[in-house]
């Protein structure tokens, strides 16, 4: 087959990390080549250079055997490569056909129609569906992607390369986003699909470059591999993909949301009428696209979202309690068990530039008398959460921004676990950790349901909150589209839930 | 008397038309100016300076007012290129880019104009001939038409070039392709980046041409409200104001005529309206009580959220991680 793009040697390095050491990768035409990696191995950054957002430190590029040079996202535009972004690139406040407009010169259109016109037609040949003059900011998830890729076509794309673009679709999306690939392959086209989960690889590409920490390990056919090859060299060590599910017999409900309904940041709808038990030791894992409410659920959970209806209630040893629109200042007061670990660890959870047993005063300085601060008391719990957890830190008193992010996650989790004995909430825990600590996260989890926790489990990976959860929430358009046992519920009817609400509760 | 109140409330009005046109069209872009007071004192010093030495050249009549014309676009555009380059260039902090031109702006202004002013003895003023040029129009059969002859044909050319100027920024904003672009790179400099717009281009140059029309606004407001002559501190404000006018016409040029009228309206309301025993002072206030009610009111209600550049106040960086 005919080589279509080659890098030899491209390097790349941010400060004094070196992000990319001597990349050589060749794509041949027609070719759906997956780039696999963990999170912070480079996969971006290689191509962000093919694409021109980055610039190379060393090393060149060949476009059909000819050595380019690309400056610019312009530059490669000219040579027919169609980047489409983890973070969509369009303007939110216009519409499709104004987002395709920018990217064309004078000489490449006629008007507003031709563009519209070639929308729909590639739209066809392809087998995508979008609405061209709808807002990119009314649009969802996939339709904006559809609108990137459709752009990337129009453009004049030989080459498309993929950043992760299934990380936020339901697996229906998914699998038509894979017929969309598969037949763009038929027609000649080159892809790069840049992915870290391991099943897609194998469902879609021809060939595996694999790359761990800035370096290039291996090129495999897909179809002599197989999922613990792919884990093994993308890790680097033999991964154990178990994740238990430790049954806890002694359950009684502990926390009762009934018809909760909030406003979003923006005003707007947050949550509408919102109702669910959630008992002792118990998994509850919640699925859902992003932005379905979840974020909300979580703090009205916790106090720190106003609830503008309906009711809480927690039911502790002492006794029970309304814990509706309770402030965590009273929580703190009447000690309520509750942990949170939101999505935005370093945002909300932590303090990113105080060090480790600052981050465990905030939790506690409060219950203490006089006007000073007493560290000895946090310092003991800092060590004795690094010794439990396995946190690796040069000290307590390191910042915790200067700690790798698997383990700003552990300081985060432990710090919750030990306050929420009775609930912990955790939002995204695994998002951007190495497969790894992401097991770790697991039977953390795992081991706090032993005790008889009550965990809500806000996740993104179906398969991981099937194998992890008791129950299996799914969250639509910021209400309730279905409880299910997930034991034994399917993939597919998770994925149909998330864009439906018609699911029945258990 | 109401007629004559709105013919000076128009004339009150223009210079911020100018300057906020301008601030419009460098916003539109992504990039928040906070330097128009500065560059609106920099244009007047430079326009005054430039007619004096033209009179001394020899020239006259509109020969004077096309140089004092030139000179306060062209010291606009300087300034705010100087605000391109530490901004868009050196990505410092906007605002802090921007209240510097303003601090240093209003230094170069007054230290300029009283400069010139011991140079000639007192004070510095142009000749009767150049302030005839910067004064009301007269068309014949049409300016002395009652009341609408009166209120559309006998401003000075500044009035009317601040009209045709917020025209153009309309329709080159909302019509053209390269408004379409302009807007892009405000929205979301990375996707109009990976359209193949170049942001850093559309930056500079909407900053300056942004830059050059608070030049004349600077102009404007010595020429003609001050008749050519260098009073200290002239500008008093009206930069300011601006900013804040960018903000209630929603970043639509159009708009900005409207609320800049009105707001010159406020400026002059003291000569025109006379409450008995009410402190002249107190009108001298209204402008800018009036913006902080309008701020307020348009915060709580948050209509600018939907108009408001996406991307304004936050510097370019591709390679950014």
């Amino acid at each position: 087959m005919e080589v279509v793009l080659e890098t030899k040697n491209l390097c790349k390095s941010f400060g004094a990390v070196m992000v990319n050491d001597k990349i050589n990768l060749t794509l041949h035409r027609g070719e759906i080549m997956a780039v696999l990696g963990e999170n912070g191995s480079g996969k971006t950054t290689l191509i962000n250079m093919i694409g021109g957002i980055y610039y190379p430190d060393s090393g060149s590029i060949y476009y059909e055997n000819k050595r380019v040079e690309i400056r610019s996202p312009k530059d490669a535009d000219r040579l027919g490569i169609g980047v489409v972004h983890q973070h969509f690139k369009l303007v939110s406040s216009m519409d499709a056909v104004e987002n395709i407009e920018i990217a064309l010169s004078d000489k490449e259109y006629k008007n507003k129609a031709d563009i519209r016109k070639r929308i729909t037609d590639v739209a066809k040949k392809y087998g995508f569906t979008v609405n061209p003059d709808k807002k990119i900011c009314d649009m969802s998830v996939s339709e904006k992607q559809t609108v990137e890729i459709i752009k990337a076509i129009i453009k004049g794309a030989e080459i498309l390369i993929l950043d992760e673009p299934t990380a936020v679709l339901t697996p229906q999306e998914s699998s038509s986003l894979f017929n969309v690939i598969r037949s763009m392959k038929k027609d000649g086209k080159s892809i790069i699909i840049i992915t870290h989960k391991l099943q897609e690889v194998l469902d879609i590409s021809d060939n595996v470059y694999i790359m761990r920490k800035g370096r290039y390990i291996d090129t495999l056919k897909t179809s002599e591999t197989d999922e613990n090859e792919l884990a093994c060299k993308m890790v680097g060590k033999t991964v154990t993909l178990q994740i238990a599910r430790t049954s806890y017999e002694k359950k009684k409900t502990v926390l009762s949301v009934h018809n909760i309904s909030c406003l979003s940041d923006d005003k707007t709808v947050g949550l509408s009428d919102v109702s669910f038990d959630l008992k002792s030791g118990e998994i509850l894992g919640i699925a859902g696209i992003s932005g379905s409410g979840q974020k909300e659920l979580c703090e009205c959970i916790d106090g720190i979202r106003e609830v503008t209806s309906g009711k809480i209630k927690y039911y502790a040893e002492e006794g029970n309690f309304d814990i509706t629109n309770k402030k965590p200042e009273w929580r703190r007061k009447n000690k309520t068990g509750f942990g949170f670990v939101p999505e935005d660890r370093l945002g909300m959870g932590l303090i990113a530039s105080s060090d480790m047993v600052d981050n465990m005063v905030l939790k506690s300085y409060k219950d203490e008398a006089g006007a000073f601060l007493h560290r000895k008391k946090a310092a003991d719990i800092a060590k004795y959460l690094i010794k439990k957890l396995d946190i690796a830190t040069p000290g307590i008193h390191t910042p915790v921004r200067m700690l790798s992010g698997g383990n700003v996650q552990k300081v985060l989790l432990g710090r919750e676990i030990e306050a929420g004995r009775d609930v912990l909430i955790v939002s995204y825990p695994v998002r951007g950790l190495d497969i790894n600590s992401s097991y770790m996260i697991y039977n953390l989890l795992d081991e706090e349901r032993k005790r008889g926790t009550a965990i809500i489990f806000v996740g993104e990976d179906l398969d991981v909150l099937m194998a992890l959860s008791d129950r299996i929430m799914v969250m639509a358009d910021h209400r309730i589209a279905g409880i299910t046992d997930a034991r034994t519920v399917t993939k597919d009817y998770l994925g149909s839930l998330m864009t439906d609400t018609k699911g029945q509760v258990i | 008397m109401i007629i004559n109140f709105l013919i000076a409330a128009v004339l009150a009005g223009a210079p911020l038309v100018l300057a906020t046109v301008g601030e419009i069209i460098t916003e539109k872009s992504g990039n928040i100016n906070l330097g128009v007071e500065g560059t609106m004192y920099i244009g007047a010093v430079a326009s005054l300076a430039g007619a004096v030495a033209a009179e001394k050249l020899g020239l006259s009549g509109f020969g004077v007012a096309a140089v004092s014309f030139i000179a306060g676009a062209l010291s606009g555009m300087i300034t705010s290129a100087l605000f391109g380059f530490m901004t868009i260039s050196l990505r410092v902090n906007q605002n802090v880019v921007g209240l510097i031109i303003t601090i240093m702006g209003t230094g170069i202004g007054n230290f300029f104009g009283e400069l010139m002013g011991q140079g000639a003895g007192g004070y510095i003023s142009v000749t009767d001939e150049t302030k005839a040029v910067f004064s009301g129009i007269h068309i014949p059969g049409l300016s002395s038409v009652p009341v609408i002859g009166e209120l559309l044909f006998s401003y000075n050319g500044m009035v009317y070039f601040s009209l045709a100027a917020a025209l153009a920024a309309f329709f080159i904003i909302k019509k053209t392709k390269i408004g379409l672009k302009l807007t892009a790179v405000g929205e979301n400099p990375y996707a109009a980046d990976a359209a193949g717009v170049s942001v850093t281009k559309y930056r500079y140059i909407a900053s300056v041409i942004g830059g050059a029309l608070c030049g004349l606004a600077g102009m404007y407001m010595c020429m003609v409200t001050n008749s050519g002559v260098w009073v200290h501190g002239c500008i008093s404000g009206y930069g300011w104001l601006a900013v804040a006018l960018v903000i209630f016409s929603a970043w639509n040029p159009l708009k900005s005529i409207f609320c800049s009228i009105i707001f010159g309206a406020l400026m002059i309301m003291r000569l025109y309206i006379a409450i008995p025993g009410l402190n002249p002072f107190i009108y001298d206030m209204c402008p800018y009580i009036v913006t902080s009610i309008v701020i307020i009111i348009t915060s709580i209600r948050k209509t600018g959220k939907d108009h408001i550049p996406e991307s304004l106040g936050e510097n370019y960086y591709r390679e950014e991680r």
